[in-house]
């Protein structure tokens, strides 16, 4: 670990633009001893007025310094997003939420053990080295949306669930507030895999906001290599809702198979105003699918993919 | 005094079914148990001594030639003392036993991870800072290749008795599969730690070692010094399977660097560099050949291995161990195959042989059930051998036919051998799924010395270590038995080189060589108790603080004027070839397959085991629940994954490393069976510490085929490869 100045931030303006944010420190402090980050100066924000959950427009204000595990329980989540608090308490192990936090979470990087070795070339933590994961080990890798330059998936399942209940994310910076839609606040990785976020420098995850609760079922179902405490293979966070035997709506989210929690609207129109067949199902996985592409040790995940999805949407509409 | 027994006949005295305190095979709680979960046991890296310095290594990131190393930089920061490099920095951890400086390949660089320069600070963190700062030159250079390819088939590893090619022409069925195993790390919780410190020429080592007696002169050879000047002190480790059998970088570089800076100086391995510069068990491909008649009688066994290692490197992953002596059969072939490769050193980890060798053995005798149509448990029944069969040599005591029969019963077997994927519980397919349990059992040179006091107080002194198995419990309650005192009365003291030497723990021998070595320590005490008396020591009791010899009864305060001390010498004699001693045991579970991912979650499980004289239920129950369980991750997650391209860990964290957690070990249950085997020493003892490993992980992926059909040849079984079979 690099030797790093620490300064404890009184309020949001003396965090924006002071360093690297501090919160949980459960993904900073790992990376920060491998050497993968190597910040001069740490601003801790656990001390911002950032903890709250607050009723906001008919839905809700998620205040960035909310732990994972605060989230998970609360009346208000556990009843109206359901998918997202079965995606919090599938994630990391109770010790983590504890100190894992709604912004920190958003944030999180990569799992990939190449990303996570600085001894191996990485076009996100150098850009320009190389990517080492292509050809190397690839289970944990991304079937959609990746480059020849990073191949790497985003490791969140918290951020799956909030894509499927169109969150956005309120940010603060020099020039005021401003928010950003989940589907918006991720960047694929194309030739600048170092690049993540629209967040600009300086600016501060403040809250995230969750739109007013859609109707039908939810559900989040995480596949993964052990029982608990591994990153999803794949993971399905669903809401969906069925009126006279047809699918009224859909939204979906895909997690462990992309750089960032994955959303493809034209899925979701594949499926609405469909009657919750297999045929349906395969159709717009189908669509969902078009252009996957594995890495090898990932290969697999395209059908897990498909079968989760199927699952998933089955387990929504049945009897419905 | 000291009483010498060396196992040249079976001992069939039995003496410690004459005592009389009632506290031995009692599960008494641990002594120091009260410590661990209170934080008050120190483990190695916890005593640090006033002014002590951190080392922290510097690892090779490519394979090659090191042509130089520019630490300018590192020795440029501030707080930064020194930084070591040289052949006497130890860059494989020592085998097993080795007694000696482990294998040094000077300016080369075998591994990727390799340590090859320790940085040397005021702080951790500025020692870990500085450490990535050093800068090392690495020319290309001829090596191993990084995939085992070519592989050697030295002579004396091969076997063959009968005509194996015959048996399997003329078989009614047979089996003929390729399997294989990954490699595995042995993850313990407390990671390679040392702190060293000089007085004079008078090296300490405070560690986490397994096997101190030999340690010592590993660390004294590596040094250049005499190993009376080398004391170690191991009171507490925090788990070691296998991996700290040897000494690692750790400790050398410890005592290298206190020696050159004049201070303590402490080393601690990440958990990156436990899983690149520690011990590796080798990956395994193998090869099983089974004829059986009509009945499912085999004719004939062949099993080959191929494992790899470095160049130079002893250690041969002993995959067919227990194969010779495990099933009938005229005709037999064994092989063995080693390739050299550049990648972390292999050694023991967690049971090496069994663990993976019964394992896919398991395997394919569930094939063999399929092919024969034979329950499976009854299968294995059949084929059990009167006598060793490949050395004509009785059993010592065999039994794995009451341990099939046992856990059968326990866990509600169904022996009518029902049809694959016919259970179906919502998503989840049900199925049932077994395996025998074989480890060879070994006795190894030990001693110990006992005190009496006259108040009825003992002391037991060995440097016999306590990896989180039990010794501790064991041994007390073994003094206490022996003596007649309450076992809280008893202090025992372990890890520590100035106690007479033990046999250290590993190859699941601690409990019987160490337990011996106080038992006969036990008996010189009693003999002079009992010549005190004016009677012998067959026919004095011990019991509550008095002695009891004829119509007396005495207290031991009116008996002895002043402590009464005894050492004890246990050695292996003609016993360990004059019979196949080992270990038995069969498992039995349930397991869900998820039919839409592949995932399987074991539902319940359950183990009959046999070793011997049970010293403690509870502490033995503890070890074959920790089998069991690195078996469920040996058959569903755990897999060391090598890059192809450069052989190194890339799972190098227990993240990604996927060990089972508890969401993934249902309710596991233990019988253990009665049994004395005099062959083994005068306390009729097996070892236990691994029998629950050896052939368990056979059992939850024999379960996988009886729920989906799905036969897995290739371990893990992770979701992917059952998905592959599944509609």
């Amino acid at each position: 670990m690099k030797p790093f100045d620490y300064a404890r931030a009184q309020d949001v303006s003396g965090a924006l633009d002071a360093g690297k944010i501090i919160a949980g420190g459960t993904n900073l402090l790992d990376l920060m001893k491998l050497g993968v980050e190597t910040p001069e100066r740490v601003v801790d924000i656990t001390r911002l007025d950032l903890k709250r959950i607050e009723d906001h427009e008919g839905g809700l204000r998620i205040g960035a310094l909310v732990s994972n595990s605060d989230l998970a329980v609360d009346d208000r989540v556990r009843r109206n997003y359901e998918v997202l608090s079965r995606a919090l308490l599938s994630g990391a192990s109770g010790q983590l939420r504890n100190m894992a936090t709604t912004g920190g979470n958003l944030l999180q990087r990569t799992r990939c053990y190449y990303f996570q070795d600085v001894a191996s070339p990485c076009n996100k933590r150098e850009p320009g080295s190389g990517c080492r994961a292509k050809g190397g080990a690839t289970r944990l890798h991304a079937i959609l949306g990746a480059s020849e330059h990073c191949i790497a998936t985003h490791p969140s399942d918290m951020a799956v669930a909030m894509q499927a209940l169109d969150a956005s994310v309120e940010i603060e910076g020099a020039e005021g507030t401003r928010t950003v839609p989940l589907a918006e606040f991720y960047v694929l990785p194309g030739d600048r895999p170092d690049i993540e976020t629209v967040l600009k420098p300086g600016e501060l995850i403040t809250a995230v906001i969750l739109p007013a609760p859609l109707p039908g079922r939810q559900t989040y179902r995480k596949v993964r290599d052990r029982a608990s405490y591994a990153f999803a293979l794949v993971s399905v966070a669903g809401i969906v809702s069925v009126k006279d035997g047809v699918i009224e709506q859909a939204a979906l989210a895909f997690g462990g198979v992309a750089p960032r929690p994955w959303r493809n609207l034209e899925v979701e129109t594949a499926l609405a105003g469909r009657e919750p067949t297999r045929e349906t199902f395969d159709a717009a996985a189908d669509i969902l699918l078009a252009g996957a592409e594995g890495q090898g040790g990932n290969d697999f995940k395209i059908p897990l993919l498909r079968r989760t999805f199927r699952a998933v949407l089955g387990e929504l509409t049945q009897g419905a | 005094m000291t009483i010498h027994q060396k196992m040249d006949a079976p001992d069939r005295r039995n003496r410690l079914d004459d005592m009389a305190q009632g506290v031995l095979s009692t599960p008494l709680d641990r002594p120091e148990g009260p410590l661990k979960v209170s934080g008050r046991a120190p483990y190695a890296h916890e005593v640090q001594p006033e002014g002590m310095l951190h080392g922290f290594f510097v690892r090779a990131p490519r394979i090659g030639r090191l042509v130089s190393i520019d630490d300018s930089i590192a020795r440029g920061t501030a707080g930064v003392e020194t930084v070591i490099s040289g052949p006497k920095l130890i860059r494989n951890p020592a085998q097993g036993t080795a007694n000696s400086a482990p294998v040094q390949p000077d300016a080369d660089i075998y591994y990727i991870g390799q340590p090859v320069a320790l940085v040397v600070a005021d702080t951790f963190e500025t020692a870990r800072a500085a450490a990535m700062n050093v800068r090392l030159d690495i020319a290309e250079a001829d090596r191993q290749p990084v995939n085992p390819t070519d592989y050697d088939s030295p002579e004396d590893q091969q076997s063959t008795q009968g005509d194996l090619d015959g048996a399997m022409a003329e078989a009614a069925f047979t089996v003929d599969r390729t399997y294989t195993t990954p490699a595995h790390n042995s993850a313990a919780m407390e990671p390679h730690a040392a702190i060293a410190q000089w007085d004079g020429d008078k090296l300490t080592v405070r560690s986490s070692l397994q096997m101190l007696k030999y340690n010592r002169n590993e660390i004294a050879d590596s040094l250049g010094i005499d190993p009376a000047n080398v004391r170690l002190l191991s009171p507490y480790v925090g788990g070691g399977f296998g991996s700290k059998l040897g000494i690692a970088p750790d400790a050398v570089g410890a005592a290298l660097a206190a020696k050159e800076t004049g201070r303590p100086v402490g080393v601690v391995l990440s958990r990156q560099q436990v899983f690149e510069a520690t011990m590796r068990r080798s990956e395994t491909k193998q090869r099983i050949r089974l004829a059986a008649d009509a009945d499912g009688v085999l004719s004939g066994i062949g099993h080959d291995a191929w494992v790899s290692n470095l160049p130079d490197e002893a250690f041969s992953e002993p995959v067919t161990q227990a194969t010779p002596f495990t099933y009938g059969g005229v005709h037999r072939q064994i092989g063995h195959h080693i390739a050299r490769v550049s990648r972390t050193c292999a050694g023991s980890v967690r049971a090496p042989g069994e663990a993976v060798g019964i394992t896919i053995f398991e395997i394919a005798m569930d094939e063999l059930a399929r092919a024969t149509g034979v329950d499976p448990v009854e299968l294995r029944r059949r084929n059990i051998p009167e006598q060793d069969p490949t050395s004509d040599i009785p059993f010592s005591s065999h039994k794995l036919a009451e341990a099939l029969d046992d856990g059968a019963r326990t866990f509600g077997w169904d022996d009518t051998l029902p049809e694959p994927g016919g259970r179906r519980e919502g998503e989840w397919l049900i199925g049932q799924g077994m395996a025998s349990a074989v480890r060879v059992n070994a006795l190894m040179e030990s001693k110990a010395r006992v005190t009496l006091q006259p108040d009825g107080t003992a002391l037991v002194e060995t440097d016999m270590t306590d990896i989180g198995t039990g010794t501790y419990a064991i041994l007390t309650q073994l003094a206490a038995e022996m003596l007649g005192i309450d076992a809280a009365n008893v202090k025992t003291m372990l890890g520590d080189t100035d106690l007479p030497p033990a046999s250290g723990s590993g190859g699941s021998w601690g409990a019987a060589s160490s337990g011996a070595s106080v038992f006969l320590a036990c008996q010189g005490v009693r003999q002079k108790i009992a010549a005190a008396l004016e009677t012998t020591e067959e026919d004095l009791t011990l019991k509550d603080g008095r002695a009891i010899a004829g119509n007396r009864s005495i207290p031991l305060s009116e008996v002895l004027d002043g402590p009464v001390e005894s050492e004890g010498h246990i050695e292996p004699g003609d016993t360990g070839d004059a019979v196949r001693q080992a270990t038995w045991g069969a498992y039995f579970c349930e397991v869900a397959v998820n039919a839409v991912t592949g995932e399987t979650r074991v539902r319940r499980m359950h183990g009959t085991f046999a070793a011997g004289r049970i010293m403690n239920p509870k502490t033995a129950r503890s070890q074959c629940l920790g089998g069991m369980t690195f078996g469920i991750g040996m058959a569903l997650t755990e897999e060391l994954m090598h890059d192809s391209r450069d052989g190194h860990i890339v799972n190098r964290d227990l993240a990604e490393y996927h060990l089972p957690v508890n969401l993934d070990v249902p309710q596991i249950t233990v019988n253990l069976l009665e049994e004395r085997d005099p062959w083994a020493n005068p306390m009729q003892v097996k070892g236990i510490g691994e029998l629950g490993i050896c052939g368990a992980a056979a059992a939850v992926v024999n379960g996988i085929f009886q729920a989906t059909g799905v036969r897995v040849r290739d371990l893990p079984a992770t979701l992917d490869k059952v998905l592959a079979g599944l509609d």
